[in-house]
């Protein structure tokens, strides 16, 4: 049988930047209240939110993408032109096809990558982690940009009480490439597709879209108690699954960024895990609302803009969501 | 087999880490919601909380009918027995 041959990939991996773009336009509680007759007071003692950021016309999934990239690329010190693959985390890209990584290459003057859309819901940005990890080590690619994008008020039924003020948009994004010494943990991941129901789209597309109906936008619901249920409690030992693979003991370990979900799920999360008190937890939410595949670059990004982080902080990541998928895996901060 | 004063006092201090209430607070006529201010999240962890403490499981479609303290202590009696 004849030998293929085969490429040689870096000894490691590590993230070598990170990059965020917050939408302009800030949404104080008090905006939403009316439409789902609540109060500023009962958003924040439930989920932790105070405000979030709700993109424009002009602020698209493609324009988010791009301006996080340009930041992270810039301060990881690699060019568009040495990026070899662009894998981009979404569910508000409403285009079935093409996907919008290769638009996102395009614009940022990448050299023809490799370029795919990547549908893990809320976990999506930490399942492309790990697939960075794997390509940077397996020789697929020397630098990959990893971004998670959404701007989830295109799917948000303002009057529904179940999701309306907890959802919001954003992009982050890391570059990931070779490292001499290991700053990619071995990613921790799972779904449950019995869940499905848990949280989705309120309906199949073509089920809304026929001769006879009106097109309307398959808005996005949530049963919150169940998630509550599951983020906090599977997800901490999942949390402490990606530790334990990484050989790092959670009293030791820097910085902890869970997607941002609700406040609530993060601190049950800090508390079933039992980290230390000294370890810094990503409270993003505060600021941004629920970004899905955008919320754990936008956290990461936030701390390290605040100081609060130092290069070489171990942070372990996770992130969870619909299909009840999710992944995990600590880092080493560039 | 635990007593029902020993469960509602194990439960009193779930009820205690989690949302704060004093744990003689926690007495068996009290509602949840309504006198110990225990929301619907903070519920949820109880009922993680003390599935693990005492060994029971409570699916989400019973965490509903937990009105009072009491209740829960006799689910969990139930759930033992």
């Amino acid at each position: 049988m004849t030998a293929l041959d085969v490429r040689r990939g870096a000894p490691h991996a590590a993230i070598l930047g990170i990059g965020a773009y917050r939408p302009e336009r800030v949404v104080p509680n008090a905006e939403l209240v009316e439409a789902i007759d609540s109060s500023d007071e009962w958003i924040q003692q439930r989920t932790g939110i105070r405000e979030r950021r709700f993109a424009s016309a002009e602020e698209t999934v493609q324009m988010m993408s791009v301006a996080a990239s340009r930041q992270a690329l810039e301060r990881a010190g690699v060019t568009a032109d040495q990026v070899d693959a662009v894998l981009v985390a979404t569910v508000s890209h409403f285009m079935q096809l093409p996907a919008l990584a290769p638009l996102v290459a395009t614009e940022l003057g990448c050299d023809a990558p490799a370029a795919f859309d990547l549908a893990a819901a809320c976990a999506g940005f930490c399942h492309g982690v790990a697939l960075a990890q794997d390509m940077v080590r397996g020789g697929s690619a020397r630098h990959v940009l990893v971004i998670g994008v959404e701007k989830l008020t295109d799917m948000l039924d303002l009057t529904d009480r179940g999701t309306a003020f907890i959802f919001a948009d954003g992009a982050g994004a890391v570059v990931v490439g070779p490292s001499e010494v290991p700053a990619i943990g071995p990613v921790v991941w799972g779904s449950d597709g019995t869940q499905f129901d848990l949280i989705r789209s309120r309906d199949d597309w073509r089920d809304v879209v026929t001769p006879e109906t009106a097109v309307a936008m398959p808005h996005l619901t949530m049963q919150g108690a169940a998630v509550f249920r599951w983020a906090s409690f599977t997800m901490a030992k999942v949390g402490l699954e990606a530790l334990e693979a990484a050989g790092v003991a959670p009293a030791d370990l820097d910085v902890f960024v869970p997607h941002q979900a609700n406040m609530r799920i993060t601190d049950a999360m800090a508390r079933a895990m039992k980290l230390s008190p000294g370890t810094v937890v990503a409270r993003d939410i505060a600021t941004q609302g629920n970004t899905s595949a955008a919320s754990v670059p936008l956290a990461l990004d936030r701390l390290v803009e605040d100081g609060e982080v130092s290069t070489g902080d171990t942070a372990l990541l996770i992130a969870f969501g619909a299909g009840l998928a999710y992944a995990a895996q600590v880092v080493v901060l560039p | 087999m635990a007593t029902t004063e020993e469960i509602r006092s194990d439960l009193a201090d779930i009820v205690n880490e989690v949302a704060g209430v004093e744990p003689n607070e926690v007495q068996l006529d009290k509602s949840f919601v309504d006198d110990l201010d225990v929301d619907s999240l903070s519920m949820v962890e109880v009922v993680v909380a003390a599935e693990e403490k005492f060994g029971v499981t409570i699916p989400d479609d019973q965490v509903k009918n937990l009105t009072t303290v009491g209740d829960a202590v006799s689910y969990i009696e139930r759930a033992q027995a």
